[in-house]
């Protein structure tokens, strides 16, 4: 029985992984551009729903919108300022423009907020629930299942609407794409937008259950690597089912390991997917 | 011909100012400083043999470092030998290491390697964080007072300070034979298009895991000589991430994938380092790495060749126009 509660709890903060790595895999496999800041992103999330809660008492319908909205100008702001410019660059300049962002956000966080680990006060979303003899935080229950849903969502735009079919254009040919009258310049930017906002939303989602501080950024951004590399590059299905999967690993490793192990678990698998499948479990060659 | 020898007689210079610094300044303040310096410039020196020269950006040298570290103190702790008789091991570890990461990312191209550094190094970190025999989160310590000789403790700092400077003359050394050499033209065809340089027969693989493995071997004897002064080592201090960070930061800044912009990148942050130091108050507070942060940042948007870059265009306005190898280096 508990196994199942460990099991349950797994799948929910899985699902919040695959929200936030679906964002990384899109830019990843639109402009084969690692954002070595996106975990510094989720981070963003997190302090912006603390500030809204914090200043204006917001409540979660507040606090989620606000947070995506912050962080989709922070992609844009991004994108305009550094990576336009980087992607032109050589490559040593591309990993470290992102790679100097991660540690400006990171410790600029940590200048403001401290190092301390916070967590938010109790907000409406609270209790829990007893199903079928197992209890499940009733936070725990809606974040992971908003994500879950979100992330769905993410993978409709992409292939049911018009801008979503434009953006994956450029994501395979840009070169056509742009005979074709679109602006990759424009999709590139929206990309940024979509993967720095859905960031927002699942920092926001985890910031209702967990406890945070700056250097959490770190922990997610590797994360949402493994996540990616298993479920292949580009690809939000793939980011879907890898990241339940890897909130399974991560809560059965903890039960079973006790919780330092968690992260240990997951990066060892990680490094033994490089090893044998480099182009990720999923993806193609 | 005549630039040349313009540029031996700049090492030449460099190199009799960094052998007569301490006895120019001779406090202990000015020693501790320079020896800053030439460990970090050691480093970053030996980081761009792999992420300069070969273009495969590492940002987990910490590993290296960390092993170079941790093995003199070990072989202290278990056998009483003197730390210094650790530093062959912890080549040999970090050589294991460098061909673990590197026999599966350089398969392929592009961030693979990046991230599985990051990745291995942090596991690693993490795993020695939590193993007793390594001191765990608290670390291991050398002898508090030597036994002898090979214990290489000294009272004053003068005798590291050759020391490190010893070794950045080994790695400077070096990295100039790689330069002429047939790996470093190797190295420097596959940054620029490692399709055209596969094509033309370059034996792709084979280069990056041997510059991975000097590069390597290099930092790991720099963190062996970094344990045996210090005489002390914990996770953060010898596989932080800021440890990485240091290097990629030192060589980028100077010039990665330059002779002298490790050099010139120590010699700009580590002064500069210490002076916000002392004036924001220690390493405490979260300001240097938010300069760190932001001067990458900067760097790799608008210099991304490094200050040395710079110095060169500058210096290019007032000369007769050259063929630029500034397009060449961004058409890449």
């Amino acid at each position: 029985m508990i196994l199942l509660q460990v099991i349950v709890g797994g799948l929910l903060l899985g699902a919040i992984y695959a929200l936030f790595s679906s964002g990384l895999t899109l830019i990843w496999g639109m402009m084969n551009f690692i954002n070595f800041a996106h975990g510094e992103f989720v981070m963003l999330g997190m302090y912006a729903a603390f500030v809204m809660v914090l200043w204006f008492h917001a409540g979660p319908l507040a606090f989620i919108p606000v947070a995506a909205l912050a962080l989709v100008a922070v992609g844009l702001l991004v994108y305009f300022g550094v990576i336009r410019s980087v992607m032109r660059g050589p490559m040593l300049a591309q990993i470290l423009s992102t790679f100097g962002l991660a540690l400006l956000l990171r410790y600029l966080a940590f200048w403001i907020f401290s190092a301390n680990f916070v967590s938010l006060p109790p907000t409406a979303l609270r209790g829990t629930l007893r199903i079928g003899g197992i209890l499940i935080d009733v936070p725990q229950l809606v974040g992971g299942t908003t994500a879950a849903a979100l992330t769905i969502a993410m993978h409709l735009f992409l292939t049911r609407t018009r801008a979503g079919s434009q953006l994956l254009a450029v994501a395979e040919d840009r070169a056509a794409a742009m005979l074709m009258g679109i602006r990759p310049d424009r999709m590139q930017a929206l990309a940024w937008a979509i993967a720095a906002g859905s960031a927002g939303i699942a920092g926001a989602l985890i910031a209702i259950t967990y406890p945070f501080s700056p250097s959490i950024g770190e922990v997610f951004g590797l994360t949402a690597f493994v996540v990616v590399t298993f479920g292949g590059f580009g690809s939000v299905p793939g980011a879907l089912i890898a990241g339940l999967l890897i909130g399974l690993i991560q809560a059965l490793s903890a039960f079973y390991l006790g919780p330092i192990y968690k992260d240990i678990a997951v990066y060892a698998l990680f490094i033994a997917v490089l090893w044998v499948r480099p182009q990720g479990l999923m993806g193609k060659a | 011909m005549r630039n040349a020898s313009r540029a031996a007689f700049g090492w030449l210079a460099l190199a009799a100012g960094a052998i007569v610094y301490p006895l120019v300044l001779p406090g202990a303040f000015y020693i501790d400083v320079g020896t800053t310096l030439l460990l970090a410039a050691a480093t970053a020196a030996a980081w761009n043999i792999i992420g300069g020269y070969a273009g495969q950006v590492s940002v987990g040298h910490a590993m290296f470092f960390g092993a170079g570290a941790y093995l003199p103190l070990l072989v202290y702790k278990l056998w009483q030998w003197p730390p210094i008789a650790g530093l062959p091991f912890g080549i040999v570890v970090s050589l294991v290491l460098a061909v673990l990461v590197g026999m599966p990312t350089f398969r392929l191209q592009g961030h693979y390697f990046s991230m599985a550094t990051i990745a291995v190094a942090e596991l690693i970190r993490l795993v020695v964080a939590t193993a007793e025999p390594l001191g765990a989160a608290i670390g291991l310590q050398g002898p508090a007072v030597g036994r002898g000789v090979w214990d290489l403790t000294f009272r004053s700092g003068l005798p590291y300070y050759y020391l490190f400077l010893a070794l950045l003359a080994m790695v400077l050394a070096t990295s100039w034979w790689l330069q002429r050499s047939r790996l470093g033209f190797y190295l420097r065809s596959l940054r620029a298009s490692e399709r055209a340089a596969r094509s033309l027969g370059v034996p792709v693989r084979r280069c990056k895991l041997l510059a991975l493995m000097l590069s390597a071997a290099f930092t790991s004897a720099a963190g062996s000589l970094y344990a045996v002064k210090t005489g002390f080592v914990d996770p953060e201090s010898g596989l932080g991430i800021l440890v990485s960070v240091q290097m990629i930061i030192v060589a980028a800044l100077g010039g990665a994938g330059t002779l002298f912009g490790p050099v010139l990148g120590a010699l700009i942050l580590i002064p500069l380092q210490t002076l916000t130091n002392t004036y924001f108050g220690g390493e405490g507070s979260g300001l240097t790495y938010i300069l760190y942060g932001g001067a990458i940042l900067l760097i790799a948007r608008f210099e991304p060749g490094g200050l040395l870059d710079l110095v060169y265009r500058a210096r290019g306005l007032f000369a007769k126009p050259a063929p630029s190898s500034e397009q060449s280096r961004h058409a890449a």
